[in-house]
């Protein structure tokens, strides 16, 4: 049943996605970026994505430590890793975009320098993991260090208003100045990352869960 | 010959006086002596810190010529590498010294909270580190020909702030880190990333007060920066220390 939610739920995210980026080539260029701009709609919706990515690791990660009940664990390293690709594919974005509009691969503002950091914080979550062996020290410690990693997204997302950045303030709120018949465009893509994130998460949690009952048959048979 | 008897009195319940006698505190400080007096019979960590200080400032001025108008546009990103990568070496070693003859369990299964156990060795780190960094200001200052005593008071509340950031972080990794494999990696991999804010911050501050200028109000907001991350990580560490001691 959970799988053929999951098929659902990830053919529902390609039917989306297909039929926006359709509708999205047909928008008019926008006056100052021309077509580059419509890079937004895949970079803002994949930071959203990733960023709900990170709220679920640091509920997951206190469920467990509260619960001590594996299968949050599971999830908070499922999500984690599904989190840190769509960081990669938003730093990825937004240099594209920065390259083409600002001249420069890499600027060292407060944006996108907190948002490197939450690359590498959560990377180091997963190097932590490999790092322990015994599962319950691994499943404790990663909760701890996903808590301290999580502190790190308020900066990101605040960053803008905080300092004076490069990058650029929200468009969307604020006196922003998005194009109000674009947005639906932008919300049905920012719907689809979260599914596509709902169906990655769920396909690596379930390979987590076969990862743990292999080990446990493992232990079983090496006890016998 | 006169015969002494001693009588062993029956152990009394634990007072209220007792109770205040062990207090979180009390806890605290007697663990942060412990920490200073093994620190200054070996002076292992602190030598070892303040001789890499010194390594880094060397290297630093082959990276760049080191004219007046660079030290100062540079000096705080300068000083505040040279305080993080030496006092990792302090850092590293705050967890891990407990490891011979399992004092560790022994520090863990005796009734101090994980809590106080934290504080009072975060505590002793930071009376190190900033030993170490006091002692490297006027090496820095002589060696890069920089007068960075204008500021003074401001120089050492900045100093202050960022030493306990670099201190809380240090010594939280260092008990998150010290049973697992491939420890001296994964402590500066952890930590230096959850660091970037604060250092960023005292970076940002250190940079007008070496070149004799106060904090101006745009940097008020680096300053609370600062302060923010010390008692957020600080609260999160108090909380959650015990959870990474015992499990």
């Amino acid at each position: 049943m959970r799988e053929r939610i999951v098929y659902l739920l990830g053919i529902a995210a390609l039917v989306i996605l297909t039929w926006n980026i359709n509708a999205i080539a047909r928008l008019p260029e926008e006056t100052q970026q021309g077509v580059t701009f419509k890079i937004i709609f895949f970079h803002v919706p994949m930071w959203a994505a990733a960023i709900t990515a990170a709220c679920t690791a640091l509920l997951a990660s206190v469920a467990f430590l509260v619960t001590k009940n594996f299968k949050y664990d599971a999830l908070a390293v499922a999500v984690t890793e599904v989190g840190l690709a769509f960081t990669t594919v938003g730093l990825v974005t937004g240099s594209i975009w920065g390259r083409e509009i600002w001249g420069i691969w890499w600027t060292w503002d407060a944006r996108l320098t907190s948002a490197l950091v939450c690359w590498l914080l959560y990377g180091g979550y997963l190097m932590l993991r490999k790092a322990i062996e015994e599962p319950t020290q691994r499943a404790t410690f990663s909760a701890v260090f996903s808590i301290f990693a999580f502190l790190d997204v308020p900066i990101v997302v605040f960053s803008i208003k905080w300092w004076r950045t490069q990058h650029p303030q929200p468009v969307f709120w604020s006196g922003g100045s998005f194009p109000p018949d674009w947005t639906h465009h932008f919300l049905w893509n920012m719907v689809a990352m979260v599914l596509l994130g709902v169906v990655m998460t769920s396909v690596r949690l379930r390979q987590e869960e076969a990862q743990r009952e292999i080990d446990s048959l493992r232990r079983t048979a090496h006890a016998l | 010959m006169a015969q002494t008897i001693t009588t062993i009195k029956p152990k009394e319940p634990a007072t209220q006086a007792d109770h205040r006698r062990y207090s979180f505190f009390r806890m605290a400080l007697v663990v942060m002596l412990k920490d200073l007096r093994a620190e200054l019979r070996t002076k292992e960590a602190i030598n070892g810190s303040f001789g890499f200080a010194v390594v880094i400032l060397l290297l630093f001025s082959f990276a760049f010529d080191p004219d007046v108008d660079t030290n100062k546009a540079l000096s705080g990103g300068l000083l505040w590498l040279v305080f993080a990568f030496a006092g990792t070496l302090i850092l590293n070693r705050s967890f891990a010294r407990e490891l011979p003859n399992d004092c560790l369990d022994a520090l863990i299964a005796a009734p101090v909270s994980g809590a106080a156990l934290f504080l009072g060795k975060a505590l002793a780190n930071y009376v190190l580190l900033l030993a170490v960094e006091l002692v490297s200001l006027p090496v820095f200052g002589i060696f890069y020909n920089v007068h960075w005593t204008h500021q003074l008071s401001a120089l050492l509340l900045v100093l202050a702030l960022g030493t306990w950031a670099l201190t809380v972080i240090g010594t939280v990794f260092s008990a998150l880190t010290v049973n697992i494999k491939l420890r001296e990696v994964m402590l500066p991999m952890l930590t230096y990333p959850i660091l970037a804010p604060a250092l960023m911050a005292a970076m940002q501050l250190t940079m007008p007060l070496i070149a004799g200028n106060a904090i101006a109000p745009e940097m008020m907001r680096w300053l609370k920066l600062l302060i923010g991350f010390d008692v957020m990580y600080t609260a999160i560490s108090l909380f959650l220390v015990e959870t990474v001691l015992v499990g």
